[in-house]
Formats: C-alpha cells, sequence, structure tokens
C-alpha cells in the first residue's frame, strides 16, 4: 500500500541550515549534509532543502551542496528557493535534486511550469503555494509571504496542475507558525479537484496534526521543520502513532 | 570487473551513478559500444518520456545493442518500462525485448502519478534479484505508466491495481521502483545485481 509520507524541511542559507537545529550526535549541526543523513536515518520519506540565500554568486554554493547531498542521501529530496529559470532547474537536477519546488518565479510566469515540465517530467516539478485565506477565499502570496497577488489559490493550484506541475507544496500562512495544526479546510478545498498529490505545509506542532492532515484532509505527504528541529518529536514515534490511526507508513528497513 | 552506466538523454545518471559510489562499485558512465562491450553489467536508468527516450536511444544505435546483448541489464523507471514491446505513453515503441504494453493509471480512480513509497504484493523469491525480499520493504515510485503483471514479473506491487514492480527475462532484469532512491531497501536490491553479475564474470 502507498505509504504517507513525511517530509522534514530544512532551511538553507549561504550553504548551511539554519533554525536552532539541536540534534545530539551531530558534530556540526549546522551542516545540511549531516543533517539530512540524520533524518534519512531516523525515517524521513523525502527531504525538502529551502534555499533562503539571496545573492546570485552565493547561489553556486546550493549546487555545490546538491552534488554534496546527492551522494550521501539515498532518499529523494527536493530543492526551493528563488527558482527563477530553465536553466537553474537544470543545474539543480543535474547536480542530482529529484525535485524542485517552485513558487514565486511561476506566479510571474506561469509558462516556466510547462517549459520545465516539459523539458524535465513532470515528476520533479513542484508548484509550491502560499495561501492566506483572505475574505471568502484563499489568496496567493510570493515573495516569502510578503506580496498579495490576490489571486484566488484555488484556481492558481488548478492551473498549475493544468500547466505540468506533477505535485503541489500547499502552506497555509495563517497556519504557518502558529503549532496549532494544518489548515484542513484549504486541504479538503485542493483535494476535492486535485489529481496530483498534495504536501501539506504549515502548522504543524504535535503527531495528532500530522494524523488530522492524512486523515480528514486528505494530504499524500506532510511536510513540517519544528517539530522536528525543536520539539524532537522522533519521526519514528510519529509513525508509529500514524499506524496506530490505520495510516500506512514505511519503516526504513535496519540491517546494520 | 566494470559496471557500465548508460548514457543518453533520458537517464537520470547522477543518481545511480551516486549509489554505486556508496557501494563502492567501480563503474563507467558511457554511451560507446566498444566501452559497453567491455563492462561485466548494465544498469539503464531513465526518467521522463517514453517517445524522445527511444529516439535518444536510437541515435546512437544503443536500442540495436541493448536488444542484442547477453550482458546483465537492469532498467530502473523508464529504463524498465523501455524494455516491453510498446507503450501508451504518446503511442512509442519500445525495445521488445520483453513481451508487454504500458498502460496508464487510470486518474480518476487516484492521483497520478503514482509517488511515493510503497511495498511487494507478491514476490518471487527464487531469483537472485529479489531473493532478499519479501511484501514488508518499501521501494521509492515515480510513474504515470505502468507494465500489466505477466509471466516475466518477479514482484507485483499495487495502486489503483496491481502491476509489475520488478522484471526478469533472461539476461534482463527491470525494477519500476528508483533503487537508487529507495534507501536501505534500493541499496540491497542494486546490491543483488551486483552480485549476481559478479557470479556470472568470475
Amino acid at each position: 500500500m502507498l505509504a504517507k509520507r513525511i517530509i522534514p524541511c530544512l532551511d538553507i542559507k549561504d550553504g548551511r541550515t539554519v533554525k536552532g537545529v539541536n540534534f545530539e550526535g551531530l558534530r556540526d549541526a549546522g551542516d545540511p549534509v549531516e543533517l539530512a543523513k540524520r533524518y534519512s536515518d531516523e525515517g524521513a520519506d523525502e527531504l525538502v532543502f529551502l534555499d533562503i540565500t539571496a545573492t546570485k554568486e552565493k547561489r553556486k554554493t546550493l549546487v555545490e551542496l546538491v552534488k554534496k547531498i546527492a551522494l550521501k542521501i539515498d532518499i529523494p529530496f527536493t530543492v526551493g528557493g528563488g527558482i527563477s529559470s530553465v536553466e537553474q532547474i537544470g543545474d539543480l537536477l543535474h547536480a542530482g535534486a529529484d525535485k524542485v519546488s517552485l513558487n514565486s518565479a511561476i506566479v510571474r510566469n506561469p509558462e516556466l511550469i510547462n517549459k520545465a515540465s516539459q523539458q524535465f517530467g513532470a515528476q520533479c516539478i513542484v508548484a509550491a503555494v502560499d495561501a492566506k485565506q483572505t475574505g471568502d477565499q484563499w489568496n496567493v502570496y510570493i515573495s516569502g509571504g510578503s506580496i498579495d497577488t490576490g489571486k484566488d489559490a484555488l484556481e492558481w493550484i488548478k492551473e498549475a496542475e493544468e500547466r505540468g506541475a506533477g505535485e503541489i507544496l500547499l502552506t497555509s500562512m495563517d497556519k504557518d507558525g502558529t503549532k496549532s495544526g494544518y489548515d484542513l479546510d484549504l486541504l479538503n478545498a485542493v483535494n476535492s479537484f486535485l489529481t496530483i498529490p498534495v504536501i501539506a505545509s504549515g502548522g504543524a506542532g504535535t503527531k495528532n496534526h500530522c494524523i488530522e492532515a492524512v486523515k480528514k484532509g486528505s494530504a499524500d505527504a506532510v511536510l513540517a521543520a519544528s517539530i522536528f528541529h525543536f520539539q524532537k518529536i522522533e519521526i519514528d514515534e510519529l509513525k508509529r502513532s500514524m499506524e496506530n490511526e490505520g495510516i500506512a507508513v514505511r519503516h526504513a528497513v535496519n540491517n546494520n | 570487473m566494470m559496471i557500465a552506466i548508460i548514457n543518453y538523454e533520458a537517464g537520470n545518471l547522477a543518481s545511480v551513478s551516486n549509489a554505486l559510489k556508496r557501494l563502492n562499485e567501480p563503474h563507467i558512465i558511457t554511451n560507446n559500444p566498444d566501452e559497453l562491450n567491455d563492462s561485466d553489467g548494465i544498469i539503464f536508468p531513465g526518467v521522463g518520456h517514453a517517445e524522445p527516450a527511444m529516439a535518444s536511444l536510437k541515435k546512437n544505435s544503443l536500442d540495436q545493442w541493448l536488444k542484442k546483448t547477453n550482458k546483465p541489464v537492469l532498467g530502473i523507471c523508464l529504463g524498465m518500462q523501455l524494455l516491453y514491446e510498446s507503450s501508451e505513453e504518446g503511442d512509442s515503441e519500445g525495445l521488445g525485448i520483453i513481451p508487454g504494453r504500458l498502460r496508464k493509471f487510470d486518474s480518476s480512480k487516484e492521483k497520478v502519478p503514482h509517488m511515493g513509497w510503497n511495498t511487494f504484493t507478491d514476490v518471487d523469491d527464487s531469483h537472485p534479484l529479489v531473493s532478499s525480499f519479501n511484501t514488508s520493504e518499501y521501494f521509492y515510485y515515480v510513474h504515470s505508466y505502468f507494465a500489466p503483471v505477466n509471466k516475466y514479473t518477479l514482484a507485483s506491487c499495487c495502486y489503483i491495481q496491481d502491476f509489475t514492480a520488478v522484471v526478469s527475462k533472461d539476461n534482463y532484469m527491470g525494477a519500476q521502483f528508483h533503487p537508487e532512491k529507495s534507501g536501505k531497501a534500493g541499496a540491497l536490491l542494486l546490491q543483488n545485481f551486483l552480485s549476481y553479475v559478479h557470479s556470472g564474470s568470475e
């Protein structure tokens, strides 16, 4: 049975992880490769690396980092943050990323989804959408949540799917950082028409929130950062709780 | 003893090469028939669309080489799919090594692509490629087209319906999932293939 995926998200700045990651046993908690390996060993099903580096020169560091991650990590990983051209997508995929996540650039230039999907395949194009409730709809925000585009998020997600996105990474800005649970209404609204997988993001605070996102919101995967970084919810422990609720999860082979 | 990864435009070459590096397995990435002839086992990866992938193989006559070789070949994902006769994807021709036609998942029933980790529903553990597996290990899949189960199926998987997860005919083997991205279980399958190659070249 197809397992629901647990996806830790790592923020990267200038080639290092940011946020106060505090794992025991890591020589260097800021090293994305080491942290990624740790998550992978603990049973993460996929990883997302979000680059928040601002300058173009420093983005070369990202490609080098992706090469290092790809050499060490044997589960799929997505790279996102500031990607705006087919050329950049190609560089990251050739460096070993399995998928790229596109956000502001595809809102400004929706044709980029078609081009990237045709060239590299829909399976590696993740459309990331930051949605915030505005009146009786959800609006699409870009530039790290700083600009309200006025676009209806549900219509935009439908368009992204039609243009060739292979997956939707859906972040609720209302819930992000609140630790009060994923936005189940938003997830349900999106899942009512979507035929590609959706990754729920924003709001995870407890194991139960992840269970709800899957059982009540029909999420195909749940993404979280802080519950793994700060609150020390073990991935395997989360998976056991999900399994007890009847959700199919993958337990990593332990042949050490 | 050398493994060759076939180099053509639809290959996810870096991922497979990285997986072999993690297994300390010497390998080359090549589209040169002489180098392929000198190797002991072939890995035939692939992502993307069947039609341009076949066109890319034909450009270098790699299709003819693959059809004629008696070396162990492991097709991965689209590489496995191209071993079959044809595909609904662009109504394209395959290499025709394994009988059967690839079909598209019915997206009115479940989300397509079939993306994520899934188990075998059935596995023939008499074949060395899958002898170490049962139905508890998870492998990572990303695909919209599938090979129906037939007599060459070594392991099946279920998503919307049963389909071929691992296949074997003569010296040709194939995996629909990505062993290079399937954690320890995937590494074990690759190791099984390498052991099979080693046993034949001694």
